[in-house]
């Protein structure tokens, strides 16, 4: 990405181009976060599969107690590599209102791969009555909603430490560096094998945070792969468009010169 | 030499038919392959037909969009991630249309720029000019309402904080914003009207597209040179030379927006709009997008005590006085545009022959991009006075420095004729040379 931002810095038009991103750095008076090489990063990237399966069951064994996915359906899982039988069975583990049955009763039924993730609390209410009085923000569109959103996410998700001697933290909050404010009510989600991958792969507080970031990258950006591989189609046609058009542009104007 | 020729298809009989009752196809004949273009148009000249192939873009996504798009405060937002999700292609349509938004305003201030260097606001294009000042205005409130359709955090905070400028207006102030808001705050009749709107005014400002094309054919473009055209050796039909050169320009046009379309679809727009609007919840800094900010900084840059509580007092209405000249300030600075050619009463149109104005003219650029940049930051230290000095330049421009130019510049000797730059001298000698491969394919 740094490249591309740098070859478009070099337009002319670009320059305007650059208002927009200090337009985004604006509002960050936080520590900047490192940057990382991303499996969906550059022209070519494309989600590690490996890494969605296991950012799935971060998500699901830790995030998913406190934020929801709701722009994310069940089924979407199979785009991701998960199989029909697989997704029939994740679905099924939550319970959702059914329609109104023939008395008129709205009784539960499980759930199914058209529903979307179901959200761990029923309103915004709840969510504040169960978390001190916080609001977990859904998780769909979080790192499309934070400038530098992937970067930040895992900045965010390791970067959890004591507080330096001169900060003050309040009860029931924690010293984050890359927390706007650098006080968040979310404690530390992330720990030392803190959950068991199902391929066996050591869960290390960095594994994990990578590989729930890629998970949410996807979560809000499920058309990158194709969006990527139908651009680069695109860029080539264009190319080839219009060395073609400089060409008859050029015999056309030949009498003129 | 360039032939001006009827085309041959105008001898059909069924063109002839349809032709004799309704002469549409004598009108392309007479505007496309008859029509005399200057030989010497650089390629600054190709934003102009751009503009009205990305306007054409904006209307045909936009009404797609429309398709799958919920007007409700309480729909909006999802609607338009249903689009990006389970529409098919629906990321690419809205794409094409969040960022066809910028690259219309990129291509529409390249090409008032190209106006104001090679003064192609003089006589006898003024009303030429000035429908062009027309059609940004209506682009500004056309992006501006469609900004506030997709229910963000921005959408929603930017809103609230341009309809309450006209607040400012005095005495009818409050009872206009009551009108815009359709109620007593922005919600959701506010964006069922500017749904309502955003949907209209491209049309409108297709309208207004045809006058502006309409009075461009009556005298024809401008040139580098700026001069007038004084024959046949002076012009080409527009069709094929510049329809291909046109092409080719929008080939290299259409990579750069793909660029955007496919690699950094959001890198122009602001994160805080993938947040659903929440009313109460001020974001830390209200920025408008790209394309506004130097009008942004103008509005901050002229009230003293009013700058430094714009994003908390939005509401207050706590200097009423400063805010109106800010909001005087921003509309002065477009309407300062529409007098622009009785500003500048130097006879020369183009800079190539104003040595004093060309400089200026880059100053000016330079004088909008650092209140674009100064638009995006903060309104506190360092800014605030960058801001100011800026805006006062940019008024000084064109109320004091191209009046005094016009008076006092000493301008370079032009040219007798298009032709005569173009063909005499070395010019001649790089077209024989040019042409000699072309004879042998």
């Amino acid at each position: 990405m740094n490249m591309f931002r740098t070859a478009l810095v070099a337009g002319v038009v670009a320059a305007t181009a650059t208002i927009g991103l200090s337009s985004a750095n604006a509002a960050g008076e936080v520590v900047h976060p490192p940057e990382h090489h991303w499996s969906f990063s550059g022209l070519f990237g494309t989600y590690d599969r490996a890494a969605l399966r296991r950012g799935f069951e971060v998500y699901k064994g830790v995030c998913a107690g406190c934020h929801g996915l709701r722009l994310v359906a069940y089924r979407n899982l199979m785009d991701i590599g998960f199989t029909e039988d697989e997704v029939k069975a994740i679905a099924a583990q939550v319970s959702v209102p059914a329609e109104p049955n023939a008395d008129g009763e709205i009784e539960d039924r499980p759930g199914i791969p058209a529903d979307r993730f179901k959200s761990p609390f029923a309103n915004e209410n709840a969510a504040r009555a169960a978390n001190g009085g916080a609001y977990p923000p859904d998780l769909s569109l979080m790192v499309k909603a934070r400038h530098n959103g992937a970067n930040y996410m895992k900045a965010l998700l390791t970067g959890y430490q004591e507080p330096p001697a001169d900060k003050q933290v309040p009860d029931g909050m924690h010293y984050n560096p890359y927390f706007p404010g650098q006080l968040i009510a979310m404690a530390q989600p992330l720990y030392e094998d803190g959950i068991e991958y199902s391929d066996k792969t050591k869960a290390t507080i960095k594994q994990q945070a990578e590989d729930v970031v890629t998970f949410l990258t996807w979560a809000a950006q499920p058309e990158l792969e194709a969006r990527k591989r139908l651009g680069v189609k695109v860029i080539l046609f264009l190319l080839l468009l219009t060395g073609l058009l400089y060409v008859v542009k050029r015999r056309i104007w030949a009498d003129v010169h | 030499m360039a032939q001006f020729q009827k085309p041959g298809w105008l001898d059909n009989g069924l063109v002839r038919w349809v032709d004799h009752r309704l002469p549409i196809f004598t009108f392309v004949s007479h505007e496309l392959y008859e029509y005399p273009t200057p030989r010497n148009l650089n390629y600054w000249w190709n934003f102009g037909s751009l503009a009205g192939i990305i306007l054409v873009i904006m209307i045909v996504t936009g009404i797609t969009l429309a398709m799958h798009y919920t007007p409700h405060t309480a729909m909006a937002f999802d609607s338009v991630e249903r689009i990006m999700r389970d529409v098919n292609f629906g990321w690419l349509i809205r794409y094409i249309h969040m960022n066809g938004a910028s690259m219309f305003f990129i291509i529409v201030y390249i090409h008032i720029f190209r106006g104001l260097y090679f003064g192609s606001y003089k006589a006898p294009r003024e009303i030429l000019w000035i429908l062009g000042v027309v059609i940004l205005l209506l682009m500004m409130a056309t992006a501006f309402m469609g900004y506030v359709l997709p229910w963000g955090q921005m959408s929603f905070w930017g809103a609230t904080v341009i309809t309450n400028l006209f607040s400012a207006i005095p005495l009818v102030g409050d009872y206009i914003v009551t009108l815009l808001w359709g109620g007593f705050a922005v919600d959701n009749p506010t964006l069922a009207r500017f749904f309502s709107l955003h949907y209209l005014m491209p049309f409108v400002i297709v309208g207004v597209v045809v006058m502006h094309i309409w009075a461009l054919h009556v005298h024809g473009s401008n040139n580098p040179i700026g001069i007038d055209t004084k024959g046949e050796q002076d012009v080409i039909p527009f069709h094929p030379y510049y329809t291909v050169k046109d092409l080719f320009g929008l080939g290299v046009f259409l990579i750069f927006f793909s660029l955007f379309i496919f690699f950094a679809p959001d890198y122009l727009g602001h994160p805080d709009n993938y947040i659903e609007a929440n009313p109460l919840s001020t974001p830390a800094h209200i920025v408008p997008e790209w394309y506004f900010l130097p009008f942004y900084a103008i509005l901050r840059a002229v009230p003293a005590n009013f700058v430094g509580e714009w994003a908390t007092a939005w509401m207050g209405f706590i200097f009423i006085e400063a805010k109106l000249a800010g909001v005087l300030a921003m509309f002065g600075s477009i309407a300062v545009l529409f007098v622009l050619p009785w500003l500048d009463r130097s006879p020369v149109r183009s800079s190539r022959f104003r040595p004093m104005y060309k400089w200026f003219f880059w100053i000016f650029l330079i004088d909008c991009i650092v209140l674009g940049y100064v638009g995006a930051k903060p309104a506190e230290g360092v800014y605030i006075a960058i801001g100011r000095v800026a805006t006062i330049w940019y008024f000084a421009h064109f109320l004091v420095i191209i009046p005094l130019l016009a008076k006092f510049e000493k301008t370079k000797d032009l040219p007798k004729s298009i032709s005569e730059p173009v063909l005499g001298g070395g010019g001649g000698a790089a077209s024989a040379a040019a042409s000699k491969p072309m004879e042998k394919a």
